[in-house]
């Protein structure tokens, strides 16, 4: 059975543009040189200038414009419908946010012009941090981080920097086996050994645990909050203060923190240094893949470290400070994603103050809907009140040879794009579903149906769902082979 | 499956055979099962020091690493040329012509310590 | 929907947060503003910024025309509003298109692998230079000193905490070029990698092979950057290089005050399981069709967690996305004439003035002047920004200024300007 949302359409075939290229032709026009122009070979050197650009395509414009439009189709996407994917916080994108990040006066800002040519864009820095450290509590901030798992390492290397001013770095830092990825990987990269903290069975941070393994070697705890199976840590503050006793610090991923805009600030429950993710909290378009923004807000006591140049207002008067003798150094050339910046600052207008609130409200509350909805049909291993997403693991279904990566494929087939499939690695076979506060009730009802419709299918017709997706253009993908015989370019 | 009789195991679902000084070492049938389709293999060259429950090398497929661990300690001899182009062949033969490494070993006594077959057999009934 | 949760008010989903962690107060966020308010916001911020200037900036961000096309194609939602292509079988329009971007990196920079971007420049060098150190089991950097001041800063930031030492090595008085003799007076068997840029900071081409001779005669990688792409339109590609990590600003990437950029990473074949960052793979479907997946993510962090090649997770998608159609619009041929245009405006404007540097240059260039600051106080007299004055980064350059051309700039502000510098 599929529902209505979804019905076979015609979508063109599309070679590689490099298939399609035939000498001589161009999608681009420069105007008239207006000084006289020079022989590369004589200005640089015969031996400096290349032949030619092998391979390099040769289009048209409107061959452009087609390829990619086509190649657009084949694309699932936030502007067609419910992205739940876990922990990716995939909600609606402004259009306006686009449109005011090009403004000339703002796009077209070059980093290095004088300050005094500057105020609009510096001012933009200016008061998103402002917005940023009212949302979060915490009392000094910097937006150069390119992304959140730089953000990450940028909010690692400033606990590094405030202990070894005190004499010693120390040597480990904490994760919970819940946590996403990054974190360990970040760890490894500040310097430091990584030590895995089991969750009780609650799916939260364990106490006892947490106590056994805190000493003077632990330089930090990384905690998600909520955390990955979408619950907030009721015992945050307990653990920020074993942390604190033996002068460790909580860092806090700030992946889920659109569940707690407006209703709790990281400042006010122990956290020490946490970073944002911009693209998914503040709707910056995700892009494919990025650009992202991850920007690192702390308590006083870790200000000093924050990467160079600091923004500092004198009067009317933004400028730069470059003197910042303990900082970690830059993490990122230049000011950080500024176009990033701009769409959030953008974003927070629009909702101002209120309506960043109820969006939280919003997500939270459809995220409980969902829960409430899909229980009767998924084994919910930790069956409590979520936040902004709920984790369920396949338990029903793998028993029937069914398991979570069979449904999420099987999804596609009803017009949805996947959950997130197998994460967080505390649940075994998880289905990690957020709907953010961008779907209505219509759109997640029709997403229940689905769903539903599939636990069905695990009863009645299970090699459906196994051989899952039919309708897309796409069928399933040999990735074992692209793995064992990489091919990661185009050859003639 | 029939686990060799004449080779030793791991909990770590590795394999040894010992000819002289010199011991074969591989992954089992169950743990290639596990794995599933293994697309990379990453072994030490020859003249690298192995040390027992030591970490040498490594196993993937494409959505998992698995290391492998030194079940003897010795100096490699021969690593197996053939699972560079055809990382397949663990999945297909892994006690037979997809060994992993060669080593001569520097304490023959390590080798009886290991887990005989049936001993294997019964430890991977339990797990699964 | 409350009904279905069970509860009476939204106000009880919020009851599993501790009251004590809970705020009672509004946030200190004005209330929202309508679409017509926020563009007039943001107008009013953009015209407080140098709108209407010529400008002579380059050092890392070039002004250089970008093809309406390109935002035309990034706008649409099925590219802008999808998240990291980890589902194959609805992903394909964005796999598709970094396949022709890593494909393209290749052609350009002469290397045989390219991965799917990084954040920018400055920090796919740091990444390029933990990935020699992998690749080398060594654990020394040396990076030449006419590498951007930036890209060096963030290198720094990132060697410090992981324990390898960087060396600066110095530049050649004359041409402006790394200086051989202190390369080859500092190589020694630690040497993880050499790191070049070229054209360096100061606009000169670098040789290249030379300074590869040299790491590889002492078992260390040659890592090369750029931070103009349009250069590799003419110049020839760093074949000698190891590995290659540099920056797409100039395709089509707006300067926006610093980001975002998109950054590349590609290398020799043989480094392939050590690139950071996601790679994508042509395979086949079912019905053996082609088809793209993300590949070889063993590599990564999400796997890998503390063994990763790198914590990169989001990158630069929509960004290389720009780069890639702009690499497609200009083509073989356009790459090439946007590149000597570049090269001739360069040229007729150091003609006008004292360039510093004797070695070969693309598109900048150091102008030595009594004083940068002076002459550039006056050139904003006549809404021209002048170039970039080099004694906050090179004290010993206290007379330069780096100057850049591209086609976007006009003879007759080049004139003005060098009207300035001899008044």
């Amino acid at each position: 059975m599929i529902p209505n949302k979804v019905r076979s359409h015609l979508v063109q075939n599309e070679d590689l543009i490099f298939e399609q290229s035939s000498p001589g032709k161009n999608g681009y026009q420069l105007p008239p040189l207006d000084v006289p122009e020079v022989d590369p070979a004589e200005a640089l050197g015969a031996a400096n200038v290349r032949a030619t650009i092998e391979d390099f395509p040769e289009v048209s414009e409107v061959e452009v414009i087609r390829h990619f439009t086509r190649l657009s189709t084949w694309n699932y996407a936030i502007d067609l419908g419910m992205y739940p994917l876990g922990s990716c916080t995939m909600k609606y994108n402004p259009r306006i946010n686009e449109a005011v990040a090009r403004i000339e006066g703002l796009a077209w800002a070059h980093p290095y012009q004088p300050e005094s040519l500057s105020q609009g864009v510096m001012e933009v820095t200016e008061r998103l941090e402002a917005a940023l450290l009212a949302i979060t509590g915490l009392d000094a901030i910097t937006l150069q981080p390119a992304a959140g798992a730089h953000g990450e390492l940028t909010g690692i290397l400033l606990v590094r920097a405030f202990l070894e001013a005190q004499g010693n770095p120390r040597k480990r830092i904490l994760t919970p086996d819940s946590a996403h990825g990054t974190n360990p990987a970040t760890a490894g990269i500040a310097g430091y050994d990584v030590q895995n903290i089991r969750s009780n069975d609650q799916g939260m941070i364990d106490l006892e645990e947490l106590a056994r393994a805190v000493d003077t070697d632990v330089a930090a705890l990384m905690v998600t909050n909520p955390n990955t199976l979408g619950v907030f840590e009721e015992n945050i503050m307990k653990a920020a203060d074993i942390l604190h006793s033996k002068g460790a610090m909580v860092y806090m991923d700030g992946a889920n923190m659109n569940a707690l805009v407006g209703i709790a600030r990281p400042g006010d429950f122990g956290i020490d240094v946490m970073h944002l993710n911009l693209h998914k909290t503040f709707s910056t378009p995700h892009g494919g893949g990025g650009p992202g923004s991850g920007p690192v807000a702390v308590k006083k006591h870790l200000e000093p470290f924050l990467p160079t140049p600091r923004l500092h207002r004198k009067g009317d008067t933004l400028t730069w400070d470059y003197n910042r003798p303990q900082s970690i150094g830059k993490v990122r050339a230049f000011y950080g994603n500024f176009g990033v910046l701009v769409r959030a600052l953008a974003y927070i207008y629009a909702h101002g103050g209120p309506g960043l609130r109820n969006a939280t409200v919003d997500a939270v509350l459809n995220a409980n809907y969902l829960r409430h909805r899909l229980r009767p049909y998924f084994d919910l291993p930790y069956d409590r009140p979520n936040m902004h997403e709920v984790v369920f693991s396949d338990d029903r279904q793998s028993a029937k040879g069914v398991r979570t990566g069979d449904m999420a494929k099987r999804l596609i087939d009803y017009g949805f794009h996947p959950y997130t499939v197998s994460f967080p690695l505390i649940v075994h076979g998880a289905l990690m579903i957020e709907p953010t506060e961008t779907e209505s009730k219509r759109e997640l009802d029709q997403f229940v149906e689905a769903m539903i419709a599939i636990a069905t299918e695990v009863d009645t017709e299970p090699q459906t769902v196994l051989k899952a997706p039919h309708m897309t253009r796409t069928t399933k993908v040999d990735e074992v082979t692209a793995a064992r015989k990489p091919i990661v370019r185009w050859k003639r | 499956m029939n686990y060799p009789e004449n080779y030793r195991y791991t909990k770590e679902h590795e394999w040894v055979s010992l000819e002289g000084d010199i011991a074969t070492i591989g992954i089992t049938h169950h743990a290639q099962e596990e794995l599933g389709d293994i697309v990379y293999v990453d072994l030490p060259k020859p003249g690298a020091a192995v040390e027992k429950s030591k970490t040498f090398g490594s196993v993937e497929s494409v959505k998992a690493v698995s290391d492998i661990y030194a079940p003897v300690s010795g100096e490699v001899t021969e690593a197996n040329e053939i699972l560079g182009a055809n990382p397949e062949k663990l999945n297909e033969d892994p006690h037979g012509t997809a060994w992993l490494i060669k080593v001569k070993v520097s304490d023959a006594g390590e080798f009886s310590h290991l887990m005989p077959a049936s001993e294997y057999q019964t430890y991977v009934g339990a797990e699964s | 929907m409350l009904a279905a949760c069970g509860i009476t008010s939204a106000e009880q989903l919020f009851e599993q947060v501790p009251a004590s962690a809970r705020i009672d107060h509004a946030l200190n966020i004005p209330p929202g503003l309508s679409e017509y308010e926020i563009a007039d916001t943001f107008k009013a911020l953009g015209a407080k910024n140098a709108v209407g200037y010529a400008s002579f900036l380059g050092a890392g961000v070039y002004n250089h025309y970008r093809p309406v096309v390109v935002d035309t194609i990034v706008s649409r939602g099925e590219f802008l509003t999808s998240y990291t292509p980890y589902q194959s079988e609805i992903s394909q329009g964005t796999l598709t298109a970094i396949f022709e971007f890593q494909t393209m990196i290749c052609q350009l920079t002469g290397m045989d692998v390219a991965n799917a971007s990084m954040y920018d420049g400055s920090t796919a060098v740091p990444e390029a230079a933990m990935m020699a150190v992998r690749v080398t089991k060594r654990n020394r950097i040396l990076v030449a000193r006419s590498v951007h001041p930036e890209y060096r800063d963030v290198l720094n930031t990132y060697a410090k905490n992981q324990g390898l030492p960087v060396e600066e090595v110095g530049y050649d008085n004359e041409t402006g070029q790394i200086d051989l003799n202190d390369l080859e007076a500092k190589l020694n068997g630690e040497t993880a990698c050499v790191i070049i840029q070229s054209p360096n900071f100061f606009g000169i081409v670098e040789d290249t092979n030379a300074a590869a001779e040299r790491a590889h005669a002492k078992g260390a990688l040659l890592v090369f950057t750029f931070a103009e792409a349009v250069s590799l339109g003419i110049l020839e590609p760093p074949r000698a290089a190891d590995i290659v990590a540099g920056e797409l600003q100039s395709f089509a990437i707006s300067p926006s005050y610093g980001g975002p950029f998109a950054g590349i990473m590609a290398a020799k074949e043989q480094f392939i399981r050590q690139i950071p960052g996601r790679l994508v793979g042509a395979t086949k479907d079912t019905n053996g069709n082609r088809a793209f997946c993300l590949t070889l993510a063993t590599r990564e962090q999400h796997i890998r967690r503390e063994k990763a090649t790198s914590n990169i997770c989001t990158n630069q998608a929509l960004v290389a996305l720009m780069a890639t159609i702009y690499m497609e619009l200009y083509g073989k041929q356009g790459l090439r004439e946007l590149a000597t245009q570049n090269l001739s405006k360069a040229r007729y404007l150091a003609g006008k003035l004292k360039p510093r540097f004797s070695g070969p240059s693309f598109n900048e260039f150091v102008a030595v002047t009594a004083d940068p600051e002076d002459v550039n106080r006056r050139l904003l007299d006549r809404k021209i920004i002048g170039g970039l004055p080099l004694a906050k980064y090179y004290p010993e350059l206290s007379d330069g200024v780096l100057l850049c051309a591209t086609e976007m700039t006009k003879r007759a502000d080049m004139d003005a300007l060098a009207e300035v510098f001899h008044s």
